[in-house]
């Protein structure tokens, strides 16, 4: 079976975001109140080949941890779908 | 004779050829070491020097920490060989879990390059043993990515253990402690984001480096004899 999985990345609670920041200084600028707490990540999306979901969601997670995250200051949340 | 001090180049370093040779200003013989390689050639050192090892994609030093050299690397810090991290170095010494904590983008996004005031934090490690606690040096820094961030936890294990080896004067970057650089548990890893290379010669403006790459020359010499 084939799966697509898209990870997200962000950086963990606690941890300054200065991109988040910067963006969020800039939003009164431009007319948009009401909007707190910004926070800047990015996407991942890939395909994986595996036998069924919960073997997909292991190779999946384990690439998230080990490359696309760096888990001392960021975290991961992972979506999965059969294709 | 003297030791030799390996310099690892990975696709997109940029500073191997100014680390040689202030390496050489210090007393030793430079060896480039290209990043594909699986041995370490004998050297008495390893350096990973600045620059944008794999393009920094993905994260600075994200990538790095999987060239084939790495395991060599590895295995020579687990030895007691003397390895330091300059700028891009010191980000994949992070990645590659041979030092904690991670270098995130610098507070206000600044891309900074200029000199820092640096103070001498601890000595104990194989880059600030020639040096003595509170001394001051100015050294440039360049990078983007240099802001120091570890948890609490981490923070207090380096400031227990005496593993913070250089602070900023003034904290440009908004590193945690105003952390600039720090050292393994053993002292014989150490990364920094500031360049002593180019602070290796009165005409560069500044000789400040020349103490630092000089003790690092000198656990060189010490590992050689051993």
């Amino acid at each position: 079976m084939r799966f697509r999985a898209r990870v997200e990345v962000q950086l963990r609670p606690g941890i300054a975001d200065p991109e988040g920041a910067t963006i969020e200084r800039a939003l009164p600028a431009l007319g948009f109140a009401g909007v707190q707490h910004v926070r800047a990540g990015r996407s991942f999306s890939f395909e994986v080949d595996a036998p069924d979901e919960g073997a997909a969601r292991t190779t999946a997670t384990e690439l998230a941890d080990r490359l696309l995250a760096n888990p001392v200051i960021e975290q991961s949340r992972l979506e999965l779908e059969a294709i | 004779m003297a030791p030799r001090i390996g310099v690892v180049v990975f696709p997109g370093t940029n500073c191997e050829h100014d680390v040689v040779q202030a390496a050489e200003a210090a007393g030793g013989t430079g060896v480039l070491l290209w990043h594909g390689a699986t041995r370490l050639e004998s050297v008495d050192a390893v350096v990973l020097p600045g620059g944008f090892a794999h393009g920094d994609y993905l994260r600075p030093g994200a990538l790095a920490r999987f060239s084939p050299i790495m395991e060599a690397v590895r295995d020579f810090a687990r030895s007691g060989g003397p390895v330091v991290g300059i700028c891009n170095g010191f980000q994949v010494l992070t990645e590659a879990a041979l030092l904690p904590g991670a270098l995130q983008k610098n507070g206000r996004l600044r891309f900074l390059c200029q000199p820092a005031r640096l103070v001498v934090a601890s000595t104990a490690s194989v880059l600030t043993s020639g040096t003595r606690v509170g001394d001051e040096l100015v050294i440039p820094i360049n990078h983007f990515s240099g802001n120091y961030t570890c948890d609490d936890e981490t923070l207090q294990r380096l400031q227990a253990e005496d593993r913070i080896v250089l602070r900023y004067a003034d904290n440009p970057n908004g590193s945690v402690d105003a952390i600039a650089g720090i050292a393994n548990g053993a002292g014989n890893v150490v990364g920094l984001m500031p360049h002593p290379e180019r602070a290796s010669s009165a005409l560069l403006g500044s000789e400040d480096g020349l103490v630092l790459l000089r003790s690092l020359v000198g656990a060189a010499s010490a590992r050689a004899a051993a």
